[in-house]
């Protein structure tokens, strides 16, 4: 009885992780798949960037580059509307992640040191400007800097974007400056050092991987934007990376298109952001479902 | 000046002082243009006024006109309907990665997290050329892969047919929104403990049910959030929609708010029509967004 009851117990032990490998090989097969659908099309803008243009005009599509060639992307740049448009979206974008930086960090220090009247209100204001839509505002935006002479300069368009960036880095510092208790920079001052002196040797080099990735969240935004820059920077001089990539597929509508340098431009574009989202991607997650998941 | 003040009354000054800089930037890039666009939904403020001649109240007319136009009334259902099943198919589909991910070993489990990261990292400008070059009826992949699955398309042009192109717009915005879904979900879903499914398990429960009663009550506040915050992200289309059009149907019947709102106030210079469709989008946002924004203020107050 015992014999056979062990015996049935141990076909039992062997079976299941049995069955369990079967589908663990099955779901894995499955996910492979996703993966590589998922993926392609990033694959395939980088892939076509390196495939001679003449191969790329045949109607059967070439998923690998046999020949690779830099010749897209030396086509991309001749005419160097490239790095115009390069050195208009450095400029904005430096200019909106420095502003929205310290204007989002003096806030973070005010709501995460401070119990104000009003704190609450304030928060609750950035929340919901944080998810206004930039299409609801952006033709009153062209209003105001048309009539403030400034369309088609670089401070006209990145004041427009510290507006839309600061609500969700102050979110963002909120939590870092929390995270620096208030106890350390006291003690520093009971030791004699001022209390600037205290937050800039203290609180602040602690507070640098915060601003780090609230840095990089704010490139992400400004160099990506599209609507207010369509609206704002109406001439072909003062286009950012996205209107001058738009160009191409504009293009696109009216004449046969050279899809090898718009890949090449389109990789030229993107890389700087992908890698740059690696570095915040598990931060911005976690800021914008913050409280939802919990331990 | 500061130095004379009494300590006590710095310090009940200084979160606002440290507040002001946020709230001026705000009041001028946020607040001056909301204010002009509630004033313009309530004035003629067309070409004429564009030179010169002043705007005059005209009331509730804008609006009224609006109401009356079944045009504005079919954009609108239209990106109603885009953003809802945009959505939830979005949802749905990264909730099931997400539970996917909990089943595979975990080499596998990084490719497809790597995948997905590409996906979401990947500007929205670059992934439009991208997209629009895959459906393109000539070169493009899609056609190639339906011909040589046996589904010969014909050259079919995705982008000239409301109904495909808005298919296509879907399937981008679904690629693009999907990991992000991934990644919360998987987040909440690795805080469900193992014994608690185990015990499920023990009495019975087969694999559904335990999703179902047990799983998906511990998740729900990382779904209903993911849930709310695509539902505002798909109203904003404005970038995908601009660049599907530049490829392909450019009247109104590929229309969403977005680029309505631009082509009565950009193009036509209507900026009052422009001006109180744009109230009427906000307006939907807000009202979205209170749930998200309870949520999130609830875990501040605590």
């Amino acid at each position: 009885m015992t014999a056979v009851r062990s015996l049935s117990e141990r076909r039992e032990t062997k079976r299941r992780p049995k069955r369990g490998t079967v589908s663990k090989v099955a779901w894995s097969i499955v996910a492979i798949v996703i993966a590589l659908i998922w993926a392609f099309p990033v694959y395939w803008m980088v892939s076509s960037s390196f495939i001679p243009n003449i191969e790329l005009q045949s109607f059967i599509p070439k998923f690998f580059p046999v020949h690779p060639t830099t010749s897209n992307y030396a086509g991309t740049l001749a005419d160097g509307s490239f790095f115009r448009a390069l050195g208009i979206s450095l400029g904005v974008t430096a200019i909106a992640v420095v502003g929205s930086l310290i204007f989002a960090f003096l806030a973070a220090l005010a709501i995460s040191r401070f119990r104000f009247r009003g704190r609450i209100s304030f928060l609750l204001v950035l929340l919901f400007i944080q998810m206004l839509p930039a299409e609801g505002l952006f033709i009153a935006q062209y209003k105001m800097v048309a009539s403030a002479g400034l369309l088609n300069t670089i401070i006209g368009t990145s004041v427009i974007y510290i507006a839309y960036i600061v609500p969700f880095t102050v979110w963002m510092l909120r939590g870092f400056v929390a995270g620096v208790p208030a106890e350390l920079e006291e003690a520093a001052m009971v030791d004699g050092l001022s209390r600037t002196g205290a937050f800039m040797r203290i609180t602040f080099p602690l507070l640098a991987p915060g601003l780090v990735a609230a840095g990089v969240f704010a490139f992400l935004q400004a160099w990506n934007e599209f609507t207010v820059a369509l609206v704002t920077l109406t001439t072909d001089q003062m286009q950012t990376l996205p209107l001058w990539l738009r160009g191409f597929v504009q293009a696109s509508a009216t004449r046969e298109i050279d899809w090898g340098q718009v890949m090449a431009a389109s990789t030229l574009v993107a890389v700087p952001v992908i890698v740059f989202f690696l570095f915040v991607q598990g931060r911005l997650a976690s800021g914008l479902v913050s409280g939802a998941v919990k331990g | 000046m500061s130095t004379v003040l009494p300590r006590r009354r710095r310090a009940k000054l200084a979160p606002y002082l440290l507040i002001s800089a946020a709230i001026a930037i705000l009041l001028l890039g946020m607040g001056y243009p909301l204010v002009w666009q509630i004033v313009t939904s309530f004035q003629e403020f067309g070409l004429a006024q564009q030179f010169g001649k002043p705007a005059a109240f005209v009331g509730f007319d804008n609006y009224a006109a609006l109401a009356a136009d079944p045009q504005f009334w079919l954009v609108t259902a239209r990106s109603l309907a885009f953003c809802i099943i945009g959505a939830g198919v979005t949802v749905v589909v990264g909730t099931a990665f997400a539970v996917l991910m909990t089943r595979i070993p975990k080499g596998v489990r990084l490719t497809l997290q790597i995948s997905l990261l590409l996906a979401w990292a990947m500007p929205i400008v670059a992934a439009m050329t991208v997209w629009i070059w895959l459906f393109d009826r000539r070169r493009g992949v899609v056609n190639y892969v339906l011909g040589a699955l046996g589904i010969d398309m014909n050259r079919y042009d995705w982008l000239s047919n409301p109904w495909t192109f808005f298919l296509v717009a879907g399937i981008i915005v679904v690629w693009m929104s999907v990991p992000f879904v991934a990644f919360s979900v998987y987040a909440g879903l690795t805080q469900v403990s193992d014994e608690v499914i185990e015990a499920a398990q023990l009495d019975g429960a087969n694999g559904w049910q335990r999703f179902r009663l047990i799983t998906a009550p511990l998740i729900r506040p990382v779904l209903s959030i993911v849930l709310l915050l695509n539902l505002i992200w798909d109203l904003r289309v404005f970038t995908h929609f601009t660049m599907l059009q530049d490829a392909g149907g450019k009247t109104s019947d590929f229309d969403v708010l977005g680029t309505y709102i631009y082509k009565i106030g950009a193009g036509a210079g209507d900026f009052g029509a422009s001006a109180a469709v744009s109230i009427f989008i906000l307006a939907i946002t807000i009202a979205l967004s209170w749930f998200y924004v309870r949520s999130m203020l609830k875990e501040e107050r605590s």
